[in-house]
């Protein structure tokens, strides 16, 4: 081998395509038969395959907990459509493009076309925001920062990853909310004459503040992923690129972007994932409106979730439908996000490993 | 094109670990030149001395003076990159970039450097892909990932990169280490190709490849673990292999050591 | 090959020059001093903003001439370098301010209610008006609905995982594998409503002469619905890391596969996969609105998880921020407090635990 500590040397060691393979095969086909004790000194014939025996019903045990994931994702949509049909049924108005939400009345009408689109807007500005700067964290981390510093930052991120959102949606309302209020007032009197940020206040408790703290609230966790992706750029490939005259950003682009792609789009999307479930930080930071408006700074906002915190103390049986109605549709989202984000991953993962 | 290499007295370090000791010697243009030497003697990092890679690794330092046609490359105004560009390098594994198809890889270092036309991209690809032997494996199937091709063929793919951005010296880190009988063939077949255009300088591991395709050899050797590599003998190849002057040399040659 | 340089004239492949201008550091700081002046004057001249408008324009004029300079001194690739590598620390600076915001004000405003009452009294009879009250019951709430769910998810998760690992083959384990992942995405409170609608409002009338009730085992089922994929998840990723000769070694000493996972390859992996399961436990710690749907939170203590209103320390602190007394935030924040060094000792200590497994990556 090298006669340098070569950094490609060990480039595989994270791979764990190699060692899942390998735990397949060595699992593969060898299932011994039996457990009772073999006759001793018996000759004879050898032992039969006992029909029942400790191992079948292991290895049911374990196939019934894998099947649990798919039997838990069903029962939810199950139990949501049947809660929620009944609310749906004494709906006044249309589900989908609704924009009020008065489930409690005599006569309800509630919709989620305002919520839906709260809840989209607020995550996609969250990400928006909070994306290019965890990435740029990231590659800080990975590929600027001496060990020495990046290994306790990376702690740290890892750390703040786990703070709950409860914590953000705290300090959001109560101290972000004055430096929103003044640099929304600001962006009022010279942005005004765009519709994003016009009105005539008051401002402070908008789609900004909550967007922002989503935006602080998912920092952490994408800059973690993609760390951890980033890392895993094999040196030799980094080396390549370095010895064809790369600077050290071209290096990036060409060696390691690349490479951590699937695992940055994971990151994005369980940031996304997250962003659209948040309930807490919104509920406490959003000004709770229903109406569909792209104005980013009025008071007001609202989303799917933080909806039904707020909502569910004061709801009848019709009004807990609704939530649960508007629950689903949530449900329906983020599964669509989630799903999509897998298949990219995976298809992604079959173009490399075609190659080995 | 091809430019000589000059070391005079060069030292590289690992933090505190001095791994090769003063090293001097000079390759002419168009020629190809082996490392030799037993495991840990120093020969790769002189190697990636050579084109700077030796200070990529945390701590690596280097002491001593480096020309390429007289220009010092560890001068402090010199850009590091265009050293890179001037010599290039190809590694022990394999390592074409797992992303790319086979005609990104070939033309990677072409696009770094700005190149944008597809034509010239295309033509570029094409010489660097035939000069490298590898073409017609390849020519039906550009769009598929380089990483899908054998490790020979790969390690011919990472040839066409290097020389497609038209360096001046080629450094190979054991470029044969990884690969069967077959493809080390075709690979020292290539080699010889190069060898008009390119100054070429090869650490290997393997005495005959070295007795078969180099003009000169360098010995390397360390007295003992934790000792720096020196340079014991630097010579026409056939002097090396049929009359060294070192006993060290010789003991090495005839699998006395090592 | 000098096709290429003739057909491109602006490109030089391989320069006869290794040698290269540099840029300064005077002429760096001069630029930076030069876009602060500018953005200055800018600003207060026309009385658009603060100092903070000031350096936010000034950062922006000094990354714009910095390319500008760089690039006309050292070439477009190495500016290009430079100022993404700008960028780069830029970004770092700019989330480290709220970040640090966000923890200066927990402990700060934490740190006034850290005493003996706090830990020790529940909010039963406390009024308006009352400066003390406590989260004993909602401490008492929070472990045992994580340890009821932890009791359940992690056999689940780690039988699941077992699954995957040593059994699953073909399409079906492809499935479950594939909606692991998708499971891991689903929000909190939709976890939160399916226990509402499926125990609360279906199951636990059964048990409560036909009233539905809220319950800290609702809540444990909602946080163990979340904990599962997790512990799944990590518990297949260290399995993944036995080694297969290890496997391999028992089964040619006649060791049935069941034995062989329980004796040697859960033990090999029991590191990891503690640290998974710690994980997943701080994670479920913090969560606020499955709890709040059906536990229904309380303000006396409920020891028992079977039946009745339950509070939790996160929806504690959701209750007492949303509370109208002048002494609820301290009591929010002490709470948020005492919830962050419970989530992240957790989490620590996992981490501590990973870095020792020989296992680990």
């Amino acid at each position: 081998m090298g006669d340098y500590p070569s950094r490609s040397d060990n480039a595989t060691a994270g791979d764990l395509g190699v060692t899942s393979r390998h735990a397949q095969g060595a699992g593969a086909g060898v299932y011994p038969s039996s457990n009772d004790e073999p006759p001793v000194g018996g000759g004879g014939a050898l032992p039969k395959k006992a029909r029942f025996s400790v191992e079948t019903a292991f290895r049911a045990l374990s196939t019934a907990a894998g099947a649990m994931v798919l039997v838990i994702i069903v029962a939810i949509a199950a139990f949501l459509v049947s809660k929620a049909v009944p609310a749906l049924q004494k709906n006044n108005g249309n589900f989908l493009t609704e924009t009020t939400w008065f489930p409690n009345d005599a006569e309800p009408v509630f919709g989620i076309a305002a919520l839906a689109f709260g809840t989209v807007l607020s995550s996609l500005l969250a990400l928006l925001i909070s994306v290019p700067i965890a990435l740029a964290i990231a590659l800080f981390l990975s590929h600027y920062a001496p060990k020495r510093l990046a290994t306790p930052l990376g702690f740290v991120i890892d750390l703040l990853a786990a703070v709950p959102s409860v914590v953000f949606g705290l300090w959001g309302r109560d101290y972000f909310q004055q430096p929103v209020r003044d640099f929304s007032i600001w962006l009022n009197e010279y942005f005004g004459w765009l519709p994003i940020f016009g009105g005539e206040g008051p401002f402070g408790q908008s789609i900004m503040l909550g967007a922002l703290v989503l935006a602080i609230m998912v920092l952490p966790i994408v800059t973690s992923l993609s760390r951890e992706v980033f890392q895993q750029t094999p040196g030799m490939n980094e080396e390549a690129a370095l010895a064809l005259g790369a600077t050290r950003w071209e290096m990036i682009r060409t060696a390691v972007l690349p490479y951590g792609k699937p695992g940055v789009i994971a990151a994005v999307m369980l940031g996304l994932g997250r962003a659209l479930g948040e309930t807490i930080a919104l509920a406490l930071t959003l000004g709770i409106t229903f109406d569909i408006s792209f104005n980013l700074i009025q008071n007001g906002g609202n989303s799917i979730a933080a909806n039904i915190a707020n909502s569910f103390a004061e709801a009848n049986a019709t009004g807990r439908g609704a939530l649960i109605a508007s629950g689903l549709v949530l449900f329906a989202i983020t599964l669509v996000v989630n799903m999509t984000a897998r298949a990219i991953i995976y298809r992604r993962r079959e173009f490399r490993d075609s190659a080995a | 094109m091809a430019k000589r290499i000059e070391a005079s007295n060069v030292s590289s370090y690992y933090g505190d670990f001095k791994a090769i000791d003063s090293v001097s010697m000079t390759v002419e243009p168009k020629t190809i030149t082996a490392l030799i030497g037993p495991s840990g003697c120093g020969k790769s990092t002189f190697l990636r001395s050579i084109n700077r890679m030796h200070e990529v690794l945390p701590n690596a330092r280097i002491e001593g003076r480096l020309t390429i046609d007289d220009q010092n490359i560890y001068d402090p105004d010199v850009d590091v990159t265009a050293v890179r560009r001037m010599i290039g390098m190809v590694f022990q594994r394999p390592n074409p970039f797992p992303t790319m198809s086979i005609y990104e890889n070939a033309v990677a270092g072409l696009k770094l450097n700005g190149v944008k036309k597809k034509s010239i991209l295309d033509e570029a690809a094409e010489k660097s892909l035939r000069a490298a032997n590898i073409w017609d494996e390849v020519k039906d199937r550009l769009d598929r990932p380089g990483a899908g091709l054998s490790g020979g063929q790969q390690q011919r793919l990472c040839i066409a990169r290097t020389i497609a951005v038209e360096p001046q010296v080629v450094l190979m880190d054991e470029p044969c280490s990884a690969l069967d009988p077959i493809s080390t063939l075709a690979i020292e077949d290539l080699m010889f190709k190069l060898k008009d255009r390119f100054t070429i300088i090869i650490v290997t591991h393997n005495m005959q490849q070295a007795a078969r395709v180099s003009d000169k050899t360098g010995f390397f050797s360390i007295d003992k673990t934790g000792d720096p590599g020196r340079l014991i003998e630097y010579d026409d190849t056939q002097k090396i292999f049929s009359n060294p002057s070192q006993k060290k040399t010789e003991d090495y040659i005839t699998g006395r050591f090592g | 090959m000098s096709v290429l340089e003739q057909e491109v004239p602006g490109v030089v492949m391989t320069p006869d020059n290794i040698r290269t201008r540099k840029l300064p550091p005077a002429v760096n700081l001069g630029v930076a001093v030069a876009a602060l002046v500018v953005a200055a004057a800018l600003v207060l001249g026309l009385g658009i903003g603060n100092w903070v408008l000031v350096i936010v324009l000034g950062a922006a004029f000094y990354l714009g001439g910095l390319f500008f300079a760089a690039g006309r001194v050292e070439g477009v690739r190495a500016a290009r370098n430079r100022t993404m590598k700008s960028l780069i620390y830029a970004a770092c600076v700019l989330a480290v301010l709220p970040l640090a915001s966000v923890v200066w004000t927990l402990v700060s405003k934490g740190a006034s209610r850290l005493d003996g009452d706090f830990f020790g009294t529940s909010m039963n009879n406390i009024s308006a008006r009352d400066p003390m009250g406590g989260a004993y019951h909602a401490i008492i709430g929070t472990l045992e609905q994580v340890g009821i769910a932890a009791l359940m998810a992690v056999p689940l998760g780690v039988l699941g995982a077992i699954y995957l690992v040593e059994y699953g083959k073909g399409r079906f384990a492809a499935t479950v594998r594939f909606f692991v992942d998708v499971m891991t995405g689903i929000p909190s409170i939709v976890a939160g409503l399916f226990i509402l609608s499926f125990w609360v409002l279906i199951v636990s009338p059964y048990f409560n002469d036909g009233r539905p009730q809220f319950s800290g085992f609702a809540a444990a089922l909602a946080l163990a619905v979340l904990m599962l994929p997790t512990i799944v998840r990590s518990t297949e990723e260290m399995l993944r890391l036995v080694p297969g000769p290890l496997r391999e070694g028992s089964y040619a000493l006649g060791v049935p596969q069941w034995k062989t996972i329980l004796k040697v390859v859960l033990p090999t992996a029991l590191p990891g996969i503690v640290t998974g399961v710690m994980l997943s436990i701080a994670r479920a710690a913090g969560e606020t609105a499955p709890v709040m749907l059906v536990a229904g939170g309380a303000a006396a203590i409920n020891f028992d998880p079977f039946a009745g209103n339950q509070q939790s320390l996160a929806l504690f602190v959701y209750q007492q921020a949303g509370d109208a007394s002048k002494y609820a935030p301290a009591r929010a924040w002490t709470a948020a407090l005492t919830l962050v060094v419970l989530v992240l000792a957790l989490t620590i200590a996992a981490k501590l635990l990973a870095r020792r497994n020989k296992l680990s990556r």
